[in-house]
């Protein structure tokens, strides 16, 4: 039957990849790891569709990971927080520190062949981040004027030392838009912002909603050579078992933000074809908090929230609501967060229900006949069923000190109007996200001057304290990083005393990939990987 | 004809009038879910977002602005999403048609079938198969079932892709894009079809056990007919008009049904979009779903009412 032909030449294909096999060992490693240009990588729109493809107009986590393969910011961080050039290739401060200088990176293009300049910076800074961002005011408030003296050249002048600008010019933060394209435009109904143009890798192809957005390689990237991929392209998955099908199944290769359920995690960790990587969040460092209403009583008493500190054995808490994975919380900067974490000196609430109940005396709230001191309410952030978990066993806690607590479920609208509009609550189980700088992360639940009506994630507690308005007013015009550093270990340690807000957890996201797919960043930021150094293993 | 279809007019209006206030009785806004998702504000911004939204404007100028603009075929602008509502809505309506039509063709093809064989050996082993068959599946929660074929099918024998509408990547001609749409549609289009094949077959199987004790299936009997005409010109014919009527009935809960199947499968149709649009608040695009549904479940029925005239010469249409 068989043809003696290609039985010959079958044989001799044979040989010959038994050769080139032996070569491929002989080469070891190096040849292995070498990237391989090419392929197309699937990843996931996680936790949900975007609605916009720049994170300059929305900051969520959809938006930001689709929005970091597309553009670049000026600075951007390596592995634990190291300042890396991106657009701008360096940056000096002056001797008084007010004046922070960028050269940026010559014979940058926008993707539709624009040249970019220090005017895209000025513009961006002046009539995007200034009027829509929601955090840029507080975070450049330092900023009296940005120059350019020429198109590579951009100046900060500042009206004080500012320690948190340099940071916030990553590409997430601070998102830059090509002016030619936003100038005199309602910068929020932009085309443009559904079908962005930017400086990054990859550049915009197409977007069927509902489906998924393709990206391609940006042939004219500034970083000659990169990136390997050809394309990348974000499917929308909202069931978290079909998500984690579609990584075992491979149809997907990349998912960032805890993209599968904790119950398939092991399976994950377990498997030939997947990687799990918990790097790359500690610029987002979120966490998982309690925040007391101290505006009225029981909780305007300190005692009480110390109280119901000590009442919360974080170690179990972490063990049963997370199978393990959170780290019990120890202050409002949590400890990935290097710099800035004060790590000692913290006050500690060691798990101890004689002492809650030796507090709750004290404060005016003895046991009655039937065993309860005050009756209370849980109002828990509507992020996944998770996070009613964490009520549930915050109400277990509490009842074990003689506080009776109810739980109060809500959609997202209805739970931020109740905290932050009415300020219609007791006690609440929510998320922070540190973003990188406390400045930017935590004065925004403990200044005074964060009290805002309506704004969700400012200060919600209520809590005003002149000697935290002092020191967080000192860390803001601090002279030099050094001492904005100190400030802020006292800032910490002063907030966990007062605990308006009690950290029960940093949360640890994950990323979940393909084992073939490699060359992911692996900096502070990494969770927004720009992808530039990624490539798929043929 | 022209009398019904005038009718429609007022149903339709109550039901966008009824959705706008519903949604804005519910407490919570826009632009506030928006600042939220983006990590905090401060007031210019919300102030900025609400004046985006014409959420400063009261509530009957922003309803009168919203039904003068759908009268001149305009439903508005979706902020959430940056795209017009006809825009999103049109992308969204093609995948939805596509799933519901196929689930519903599936769904009375089987459930005529097995229903009419059922009944045909009413009391034997047939009938208890296929009955048992039809609970088991009515009793299953459709998103269980639809996960259950999505691992068998899609990860243990990776015989079809696990979801989405089309394959992503390698698709060169018209052919190729039809062929990816068919084997994307077969799981989502099995699971939706089944849960209503299982409700078709046990009422296919009561209406037309009573129809077979009825005297003119006698006299046909008696005519010396054959059975297989009997059970379809005589008994099938008469026990599928209360059938299309619960079909038309279900139209609605079928297209709502669809909203788990699209979001299992990630089959891109309204159900998912509607579903996203009332967790964010998005008032233009609710109103816009409400309207377009709303359409296509009076469309629906009015196809019913014309197969009543098709199905019974008794009935004509006025």
């Amino acid at each position: 039957m068989s043809n003696p032909r290609t039985s010959i030449l079958k044989l001799r294909r044979r040989t010959f990849l038994a050769g080139a096999a032996a070569s491929l060992v002989l080469a070891g490693r190096s040849f292995a790891d070498a990237p391989v240009r090419g392929g197309t990588v699937v990843a996931l729109a996680h936790p949900g569709e975007p609605n916009v493809l720049t994170s300059a107009v929305v900051q969520t986590g959809q938006v930001q990971s689709v929005s970091s393969k597309i553009f670049d910011g000026l600075i951007t961080f390596g592995d634990n927080f190291e300042i890396k050039p991106e657009l701008a290739t360096k940056w000096t401060t002056s001797e008084d520190g007010k004046e922070l200088r960028f050269d940026l990176r010559p014979g940058v293009r926008w993707h539709d062949g624009t040249p970019f300049t220090s005017a895209d910076v000025k513009f961006t800074f002046e009539s995007v981040w200034m009027k829509i961002h929601p955090r840029a005011r507080a975070t450049f408030a330092a900023v009296d004027v940005v120059e350019t003296p020429d198109p590579l050249t951009v100046v900060f002048k500042l009206r004080n030392p500012s320690g948190v600008i340099l940071g916030a010019l990553n590409g997430l933060e601070s998102t830059i838009l090509p002016k030619h394209l936003y100038e005199n435009t309602d910068i929020q109904t932009n085309p443009y912002n559904i079908k962005p143009v930017g400086t990054g890798p990859f550049r915009f192809k197409e977007w069927v909603r509902g489906d998924r957005i393709v990206l391609e390689r940006n042939p004219d990237y500034w970083d000659a050579g990169k990136p390997y991929l050809d394309q990348v392209i974000y499917r929308v998955i909202p069931d978290a078992t079909a998500r984690y099908a579609a990584f075992e199944s491979g149809a997907v290769q990349y998912g960032t933000l805890t993209p599968i359920s904790l119950s398939d995690l092991g399976l994950a960790q377990k498997s030939d074809t997947l990687d799990v990587d918990f790097h790359g969040y500690e610029w987002l460092a979120s966490a998982i908090v309690a925040d007391f209403n101290v505006r009225r009583p029981p909780f305007n008493d300190v005692r009480v929230r110390r109280a119901v500190a000590h009442a919360i054995d974080l170690k179990a808490f972490v063990r049963v609501t997370t199978r393990g994975l959170a780290k019990p919380g120890t202050s409002p900067v949590l400890s990935t967060q290097t710099k800035f974490y004060a790590g000692e000196g913290l006050p500690e609430y060691t798990f101890d229900r004689a002492v809650a109940d030796q507090l709750l005396d004290e404060a005016g709230y003895p046991k009655k006949p039937d065993g309860t001191r005050f009756a209370t309410t849980i109002d828990w952030l509507p992020f996944g069923e998770t996070f009613q978990r964490f009520a549930e066993f915050a109400r277990q806690a509490f009842k074990a000190v003689g506080i009776e607590a109810t739980i109060r479920n809500q959609d997202l609208p209805q739970f931020f109007r109740r905290v932050y509009s009415e300020n219609d609550f007791d006690f609440t189980i929510s998320h922070r996200a540190g973003l990188g700088d406390p400045q930017i992360g935590i004065d925004r639940v403990i200044w005074s001057k964060a009290i805002l009506k309506d704004i969700p994630w400012s200060n919600g507690s209520g809590y005003s304290s002149p000697e935290m308005d002092k020191l967080i007013e000192a860390a803001h015009v601090a002279p030099n990083e050094d001492k904005r550093v100190e400030l802020y270990k006292q800032i910490q340690v002063l907030a966990q005393r007062d605990i308006p807000t009690f950290t029960l957890a940093e949360n640890k996201q994950f990323t979940v990939s393909s084992k073939k797919l490699r060359g992911l960043g692996t900096g502070s930021i990494s969770v927004y990987d720009s992808l530039k150094d990624a490539w798929l293993e043929a | 004809m022209g009398a019904r279809i005038a009718q429609m007019v007022p149903t339709l209006f109550l039901l966008l009038l009824a959705a706008f206030t519903l949604l804005h009785l519910a407490p919570g806004d826009a632009a506030q879910v928006l600042a939220g998702e983006s990590g905090g504000g401060d007031t210019t911004y919300l102030a900025n977002l609400r004046s985006r939204f014409g959420l400063d404007q009261p509530i009957y100028v922003q309803f009168m602005l919203y039904a003068r603009n759908v009268l001149s075929g305009d439903l508005g602008f979706s902020f959430r999403n940056n795209m017009n509502v006809v825009d999103l809505i049109g992308a969204r309506l093609l995948p939805t048609l596509l799933l519901t039509g196929s689930a519903m063709a599936v769904a009375v093809a089987f459930g005529m079938t097995a229903g009419a064989l059922a009944a045909a050996h009413a009391g034997k082993w047939q009938d208890r198969l296929i009955s048992g068959i039809a609970l088991l599946i009515y009793a299953t929660p459709g998103f269980l079932l639809g996960i259950g074929l999505m691992i068998l099918f899609g990860v243990t024998l990776p015989w079809l892709p696990i979801g989405g509408f089309v394959a992503s990547q390698g698709i060169d001609s018209g052919f190729e894009y039809a062929l990816s749409v068919a084997k994307h549609l077969v799981l989502p289009v099995v699971t939706l079809g089944a849960l209503y094949a299982a409700i078709y077959t046990r009422f296919t199987r009561g209406a037309m056990l009573e129809i077979y004790v009825q005297d003119h299936v006698r006299t046909a009997r008696a005519k010396g007919l054959a059975a297989s005409r009997i059970i379809l010109r005589h008994v099938m014919r008469n026990a599928s008009l209360p059938l299309i009527t619960v079909i038309g009935l279900q139209a609605g809960s079928l297209l709502s049904g669809a909203i788990l199947v699209e979001t299992v499968f990630a089959w891109p149709g309204l159900g998912r979009l509607a579903f996203e649009a009332v967790q964010q608040r998005d008032y233009n695009l609710l109103a816009g779903l409400v309207l377009t549904t709303g359409t296509l479940v009076v469309l629906i029925n009015l196809c019913v009412d014309l197969l009543y005239a098709v199905l019974d010469p008794r009935v004509t249409l006025r």
